[in-house]
C-alpha cells in the first residue's frame, strides 16, 4: 500500500515537474522576447524574429531616455507616486473600513457590508463618464490626485481584509487592548495592523501592480505630458507615428516600464507567499 | 516669377521684422495682400496695438483673437514632429529648440510650446477637442495659437459653424495672391462651405507607383518607369499584369487598403452631403469592393497582409517580400517604404500609376482664441507660403510641397535625383499627377468612414462574411462613431 | 453588558468606515447618478458641434436593447470562460502539488515567483506582444513551418477560432499565477491532519483532493470565482488592443466593454450611458447570485471559525 503510494507520487513528481517547465517556459518566453526585441534595431526586427540579442540595447535605450515627447523617466516617477500612494492609501483605509465592520456593532452595520459586496461587481467603467465630469467640475483634471484618492474605496480589497480579519483577529485581543485603555483608533494603528501586515502585504503588491498597468482611468484623466503615467506613454509612443516609428525603441520602452515592478515583485514575493498563505486561512 | 519677388520680400521683412522688434517699433500691419508679408512682420512687435489700426481684417480678427498683444507663449498642437523639423528649417525667427523637443523658442523671446498628441485611435482629436471646447476658459498662456489637422478629418475644423480655425485673409493673408502659388486642391480641402479658406498646408500628396527594380526586370524585363508604367496605366492593365507577376511568383499590390485611396479620392459625392444625416456610400467604393475582392481571389493581393500600418504591411516592403509595388506619395517613399527596406539602396523605381490621387496631408490652422496673430500668419506663410522655404522642405525631407512653380522646376532639374529610386527624379511623375488632383467631395465625417468601410469589409474579401453582413457591419460601426447618421445608402 | 458597550462604541463604527463611504460617494456614485441621468437624453458631439442634451425616454435603452447586446455578451462570456477554466484547473493542480508535503518539487519557490510573472506585464503590452507572435509573417508561423508541423502558414488571427483562443491563452497566462497562488493559501489552511486521516483510510491523493480539498476550500474558490467574473465582465484591453478594437473576424471577439468604449469615444454620452446601465443591471444580477453563495460560506464558515483558529496558530509558527 504504501509502496504503491510511493511509486504514484513519483509519477506525479515528474509530471509536476514536466507541467511547471513548461508553464514556467511559457511565462519567461514572453519576457524574454520582450528583452531581445528590446536589444535589436528597427531593421533587424523588420528582418523577422530572431532568438539572438542584437546590438542595439544602448541605442534604443538612448532613444527612449532622451525623447521629450515621452518623458519616460517621469514617467516611471508619475507611476511609482501614484501606484505606491494607490497601494498605502488602500490597503489602510480598506483595513479600516473591514475593521470598523468587523469589531464594532451598529445599526447599519449590515446594509454597509451587503452595500460594499454588492459594488463588488460593479465594472469602473460603467461609471466613467459621470467620473471625468465630476474630476473636471472639481478641477481635478489633468492632475494625478483622482487616480489616487478613488482607490480609498476598493470593495475587493475590502472583501479580503474582511475575512482576514474574521480569521485572525480574535475580538477578545481588542477587549484585552481596551482594558489596558487602549484608544479605539490607537488599538487599530499600534494593534491591529500590525497582525494584518501580510495580508497588507499582499494586497499592496496587487493594487500596486493593478495601479501601475491601469490604462484606462489616466487616458481618460491625464493630458499633459509630464503628468503621464507609464501605461499612457506606451500607448502615446506606440500610436504616435508610422513617420517615425520604431519598434526597438517601444520594447525598450516596455522593458523599462517593467523593470520597476518586476524589482518591486521580486522583493515583496517572499511575503505575498507567506502572506497569502495566511490570508488563506480565511474561508 | 512674381511670387519669388515676394518671397524674397517675405524674407527681407523679416529681418526687418526683427530689427523692427528689437527698436520697439509699432509699425502699422497692413492688410493689403501683395505688401502684407512686408508691412504686418514688421508689427510683430509685442507691445504694439497695432492689429486695431488694420483695415478690414482686423475688424475680422478681433472676433477671434482674445488679446491684440502677442502673448509669449504660442502652443501649437499636432501629432508628431513634422511640423516642428519644418519650422525649424525655415522659419527664421526660430532660435533653438530644446533637446526634448518640447519647446522651440524663437529671438523675440516667444516660446512655441509643443503638444504632440498620437493621431490613432482618434486619440490626437479627441484631446484637441476637449481643448477647444475649453479654449474660451484657459489661461491666456494655456490656450491653443496653432493646430494642425489632415486631410480625412480637416473638414471638421474648418467648418464656419464650428468657427475655429481662424479665416486666412483675417489673420492677413490673402489666399488669391498671398498662396497663389499653392496646388488649388490643397486650397479647396482647406476651405469651408462657402470657399473660406481656414487652414493651409506645405505638402500636396499625388500617388505614384513606386515598384521593386529587380521585380520588374524579372517579370518584364526592364524597370525603366515609362514601361512600367504602360504596364499599370489603368486597373485593367494592371490586372492583366498581375497575372504575369502571379505566374512569377509575385503579387501586384500588397492588400486592398492600397488602392482604397486611388477609389476614395474620386467618389462623385461627398460621403456625408451638407446638412444631411446620411452616408451615401458611393459607385466608386462599390467599385472598389468589387475589384479588390476580385484582385484578392485571383492572387493580385497578398492575402496574409491586411490592411495597413502594421507589422505584415512594414514586411512586405523588405526584401524578402514578393509584393511587386506600392501606391505611395512622396511621404511613403521616405518614410515608409525606406524605412522598412534592408536592401540594396537604388532598388525601388516610381511611375505613374492607374490614376492620380491624393494620399495624407497635414494642414496648419491659426485657432480662435489666440494671442499670437501676427505670429500664426508668419508661420503659415514662412511654412507654407514661400517658395524657396518650400523648395528648401522638398531637398531636405523630400516632401512633395506645396508651390506649383517650384515644383516644376525641381521636375525639370535633371541634377535632382532621389537615391532610394536608383538616380531617378520622382517628380518628374509627381508633379503633372499632381496638377490633375481634385479634390471637392470632403466631408466632416471622412475619416470615420474611410477607417470603417476598410475594416468592416476586410473580412468580406477574406471570405469570413457575406456581401450583405459586411455592410450590416459596416452600419453598425458607423452610427457607433457617428451618433447623428440615421441612415446609410448603398448605390444600386 | 456586551451590548451597551457595543452601543457606545457605534460611532466609532461609522467612523471608521466613513472615509470609504464618503470616497464611494463622491467618485462612485455620483458619477453614477449622473451616468443614469444622461442615458434619458440625446447627448452627443458630432464634430465640434455638442447635440443635446435633450431628453428623450427610453430612446437610448431601445437602441441598444437588441441582438447585439446579448451578442456582445455573448463574446463576453465566452472569452472569460474560455480562459477561465483552464486557469482554474490550473491552478487548482498547482495549489494542491504546491501544498503537498509527499510532493518534494525541486526549485519550488522559483516556480512560484514565476508563475505571477506575467501578470505584472500590462495586458496591452501582453497584447502586442503577441500580435507580432502570432502575425502571418510573425515568428510562431515561422517556427512551425521550418519544423514541418505545418506546410501553409496558419492566419491565426483571421479566424474566430484562433482570435477567441489566442485572447484566452492571454488571459490564462496573465492570471493562472494569481488564482494559483490564492488557491494555494487556501489549501495550506486545511488542517494536514485531516489528510493524514484520510491517508490512514486508504484515501488516495486523487480522491483526497475531490473527497477534502474541494469541499474545504470551497469559500476561496467562490471568491476566485468572482474576482474572475468581475475581470470577464470589464473585459478590454485584451481583445481591443488585439483586434485593433474591431473584435474582427466578424465581431466575434466584441466585448461589452468594447462597445461601451466605442460608444465613448464617439462621444455619445446617451448611449454610452444606456449600456452602463444595461451593465449595471448584468452586474447586479451576477452580484446576486455571488451573494447567495457567500452568505452559504460564512454560515459554514462560523461553525469552524474556532478550528480556524488553532490552525492559524500552527501556521503562524510554522512562518516565524
Amino acid at each position: 500500500m504504501k509502496k504503491e503510494n510511493k511509486i504514484g507520487n513519483g509519477v506525479r513528481g515528474v509530471v509536476a515537474h514536466i507541467v511547471l517547465i513548461i508553464l514556467s517556459f511559457m511565462c519567461l518566453f514572453f519576457f524574454y522576447i520582450l528583452i531581445i526585441n528590446a536589444t535589436r534595431s528597427h531593421a533587424d526586427l523588420q528582418k523577422g524574429f530572431s532568438a539572438l540579442p542584437g546590438n542595439s540595447l544602448i541605442k534604443n535605450f538612448k532613444a527612449v531616455a532622451n525623447d521629450g515627447t515621452f518623458p519616460m523617466v517621469r514617467g516611471i516617477l508619475n507611476s511609482l507616486i501614484v501606484s505606491s500612494l494607490c497601494a498605502a492609501i488602500c490597503t489602510y483605509f480598506s483595513s479600516l473600513t473591514a475593521y470598523g465592520l468587523y469589531v464594532y456593532d451598529f445599526k447599519l452595520r449590515k446594509a454597509a457590508f451587503t452595500f460594499i459586496m454588492a459594488i463588488l461587481v460593479m465594472p469602473t467603467q460603467v461609471t466613467a463618464l459621470g467620473f471625468l465630469r465630476l474630476i473636471t467640475n472639481m478641477g481635478m483634471y489633468d492632475s494625478l490626485l483622482p487616480l489616487i484618492v478613488p482607490s480609498i474605496a476598493s470593495p475587493a480589497v475590502f472583501y479580503f481584509m474582511h475575512s482576514y480579519l474574521q480569521s485572525s483577529l480574535p475580538i477578545s485581543l481588542v477587549e484585552a487592548a481596551r482594558i489596558d485603555g487602549s484608544k479605539e483608533f490607537q488599538t487599530f494603528n499600534r494593534i491591529v495592523l500590525p497582525i494584518m501586515k501580510p495580508a497588507i502585504a499582499v494586497q499592496a503588491i496587487f493594487t500596486f501592480v493593478g495601479s501601475w498597468n491601469n490604462y484606462f482611468v489616466p487616458a481618460l484623466v491625464i493630458q499633459s505630458k509630464n503628468k503621464m503615467t507609464v501605461p499612457i506613454l506606451i500607448a502615446t509612443l506606440r500610436g504616435a507615428d508610422y513617420m517615425n516609428f520604431d519598434m526597438g525603441k517601444i520594447y525598450m520602452m516596455i522593458s523599462v516600464a517593467i523593470l520597476p515592478i518586476i524589482l518591486v515583485y521580486l522583493f515583496l514575493s517572499r511575503y505575498i507567499i507567506a502572506g497569502v498563505t495566511l490570508g488563506g486561512v480565511k474561508e | 516669377m512674381r511670387k519669388k519677388v515676394i518671397s524674397t520680400l517675405l524674407a527681407t521683412s523679416m529681418v526687418l521684422g526683427l530689427t523692427a522688434c528689437g527698436g520697439g517699433s509699432s509699425d502699422n500691419g497692413s492688410s493689403n495682400a501683395g505688401s502684407s508679408s512686408a508691412g504686418s512682420s514688421s508689427a510683430s512687435s509685442a507691445s504694439s496695438s497695432s492689429e486695431q489700426s488694420d483695415g478690414e481684417a482686423s475688424a475680422d480678427l478681433s472676433k477671434y483673437v482674445s488679446s491684440t498683444d502677442e502673448g509669449k507663449v504660442i502652443n501649437i498642437w499636432c501629432w508628431n514632429d513634422e511640423f516642428r523639423t519644418r519650422v525649424e528649417k525655415v522659419y527664421d525667427q526660430v532660435e533653438s529648440t530644446s533637446e526634448d523637443g518640447t519647446v522651440t523658442k524663437l529671438k523675440d523671446g516667444t516660446e512655441i510650446h509643443w503638444t504632440v498628441n498620437p493621431n490613432q485611435d482618434g486619440v490626437y482629436q479627441q484631446k484637441l477637442d476637449e481643448a477647444l471646447l475649453k479654449q474660451a476658459d484657459a489661461a491666456a498662456d494655456d490656450k491653443i495659437d496653432m493646430f494642425l489637422s489632415e486631410t480625412d478629418y480637416v473638414t471638421k475644423y474648418t467648418d464656419a459653424d464650428a468657427d475655429v480655425a481662424i479665416p486666412l485673409d483675417a489673420l492677413g493673408i490673402d489666399p488669391n495672391s498671398d498662396l497663389a502659388d499653392q496646388y488649388p486642391f490643397t486650397k479647396t480641402v482647406a476651405s469651408d462651405a462657402s470657399g473660406v479658406q481656414r487652414g493651409s498646408t506645405w505638402q500636396a500628396c499625388p500617388c505614384l507607383f513606386v515598384y521593386r527594380r529587380d521585380i520588374a526586370k524579372d517579370v518584364f524585363g526592364t524597370d525603366d518607369p515609362d514601361e512600367i508604367h504602360a504596364k499599370v496605366a489603368d486597373w485593367a492593365t494592371m490586372k492583366a499584369s498581375g497575372e504575369e507577376l502571379k505566374a512569377k511568383g509575385y503579387f501586384t499590390l500588397a492588400s486592398y487598403a492600397d488602392t482604397f485611396r486611388a477609389y476614395g479620392n474620386s467618389i462623385s459625392k461627398p460621403w456625408v452631403e451638407s446638412g444631411s444625416t446620411e452616408i451615401n456610400v458611393d459607385q466608386k467604393i462599390m467599385e472598389w469592393i468589387n475589384d479588390s475582392k476580385e484582385w484578392l481571389d485571383a492572387g493580385l493581393f497578398d492575402k496574409n497582409i491586411k490592411g495597413q500600418w502594421n507589422d505584415d504591411w512594414n514586411k512586405a516592403m523588405g526584401s524578402k517580400s514578393k509584393v511587386f509595388g506600392f501606391l505611395m506619395p512622396a511621404w511613403g517613399i521616405d518614410f515608409v517604404i525606406k524605412p522598412n527596406w534592408d536592401g540594396k539602396e537604388g532598388s525601388w523605381g516610381a511611375c505613374d500609376g492607374p490614376l492620380s490621387f491624393n494620399w495624407g496631408g497635414s494642414f496648419v490652422h491659426g485657432c480662435a482664441g489666440t494671442d499670437n496673430a501676427q505670429h500664426i500668419k508668419d508661420i503659415i506663410m514662412a511654412v507654407t507660403g514661400n517658395k524657396d522655404n518650400l523648395i528648401t522642405i522638398t531637398k531636405e525631407y523630400l516632401d512633395f510641397t506645396n508651390t506649383q512653380s517650384g515644383m516644376k522646376e525641381i521636375a525639370e532639374d535633371a541634377s535632382f535625383k532621389a537615391d532610394f529610386l536608383g538616380g531617378e527624379n520622382p517628380y518628374k511623375y509627381f508633379q503633372p499627377a499632381a496638377d490633375s488632383i481634385q479634390m471637392t467631395t470632403l466631408s466632416s465625417y471622412d475619416q470615420g468612414c474611410v477607417e470603417l468601410i476598410q475594416n468592416s469589409f476586410s473580412d468580406y474579401f477574406q471570405g469570413k462574411v457575406d456581401l450583405d453582413k459586411a455592410k450590416a457591419n459596416f452600419e453598425k460601426a458607423i452610427k457607433e462613431r457617428y451618433p447623428d447618421i440615421t441612415a446609410v445608402n448603398w448605390p444600386e | 453588558m456586551k451590548k451597551k458597550k457595543s452601543i457606545t462604541r457605534a460611532k466609532w463604527g461609522y467612523l471608521f468606515i466613513l472615509p470609504f463611504f464618503l470616497c464611494y460617494f463622491i467618485f462612485s456614485f455620483i458619477p453614477l447618478l449622473d451616468t443614469i441621468r444622461y442615458s434619458f437624453y440625446e447627448y452627443y458631439r458630432s464634430g465640434l458641434k455638442i447635440v443635446g442634451p435633450n431628453f428623450v425616454g427610453l430612446k437610448n435603452y431601445a437602441g441598444i436593447l437588441g441582438p447585439d447586446l446579448f451578442r456582445y455578451m455573448g463574446n463576453t462570456f465566452i472569452l472569460w470562460i474560455l480562459g477561465f477554466i483552464p486557469q482554474i484547473v490550473i491552478a487548482l493542480v498547482l495549489a494542491a502539488w504546491f501544498s503537498d508535503s509527499r510532493l518534494k518539487i525541486h526549485g519550488e519557490g522559483f516556480f512560484k515567483v514565476v508563475i505571477y510573472l506575467p501578470n505584472l506585464i500590462m495586458a496591452s503590452a501582453f497584447a502586442m506582444l503577441f500580435f507580432t507572435m502570432f502575425s502571418t509573417s510573425g515568428p510562431i508561423n515561422n517556427l512551425l513551418m521550418d519544423f514541418g508541423i505545418i506546410k501553409k502558414k496558419i492566419d491565426f488571427m483571421g479566424s474566430v477560432g484562433g482570435t477567441r483562443t489566442l485572447i484566452c491563452i492571454m488571459n490564462f497566462l496573465m492570471w493562472f499565477g494569481n488564482t494559483s497562488i490564492m488557491l494555494m493559501a487556501a489549501i495550506m489552511g486545511i488542517s494536514p491532519d485531516l489528510f493524514e486521516a484520510a491517508s490512514i483510510d486508504g484515501c488516495n491523493p486523487l480522491q483526497a483532493f475531490f473527497r477534502i480539498t474541494l469541499p474545504m476550500i470551497r469559500p476561496i474558490l467562490s471568491y476566485t470565482l468572482i474576482v474572475s467574473l468581475i475581470g470577464g465582465l470589464q473585459m478590454f484591453d485584451v481583445p481591443q488592443i488585439f483586434t485593433n478594437g474591431q473584435g474582427n473576424p466578424d465581431r466575434t471577439s466584441y466585448t461589452l466593454i468594447m462597445w461601451l468604449n466605442n460608444f465613448l469615444k464617439a462621444p455619445d454620452y446617451g448611449r454610452a450611458g444606456a449600456l452602463s446601465v444595461y451593465l449595471f443591471i448584468v452586474s447586479g444580477i451576477l452580484c446576486f447570485f455571488v451573494y447567495q453563495m457567500m452568505k452559504d460560506d460564512d454560515q459554514d464558515g462560523s461553525k469552524k471559525a474556532a478550528k480556524k483558529q488553532k490552525k492559524l496558530a500552527k501556521q503562524l509558527a510554522k512562518n516565524a
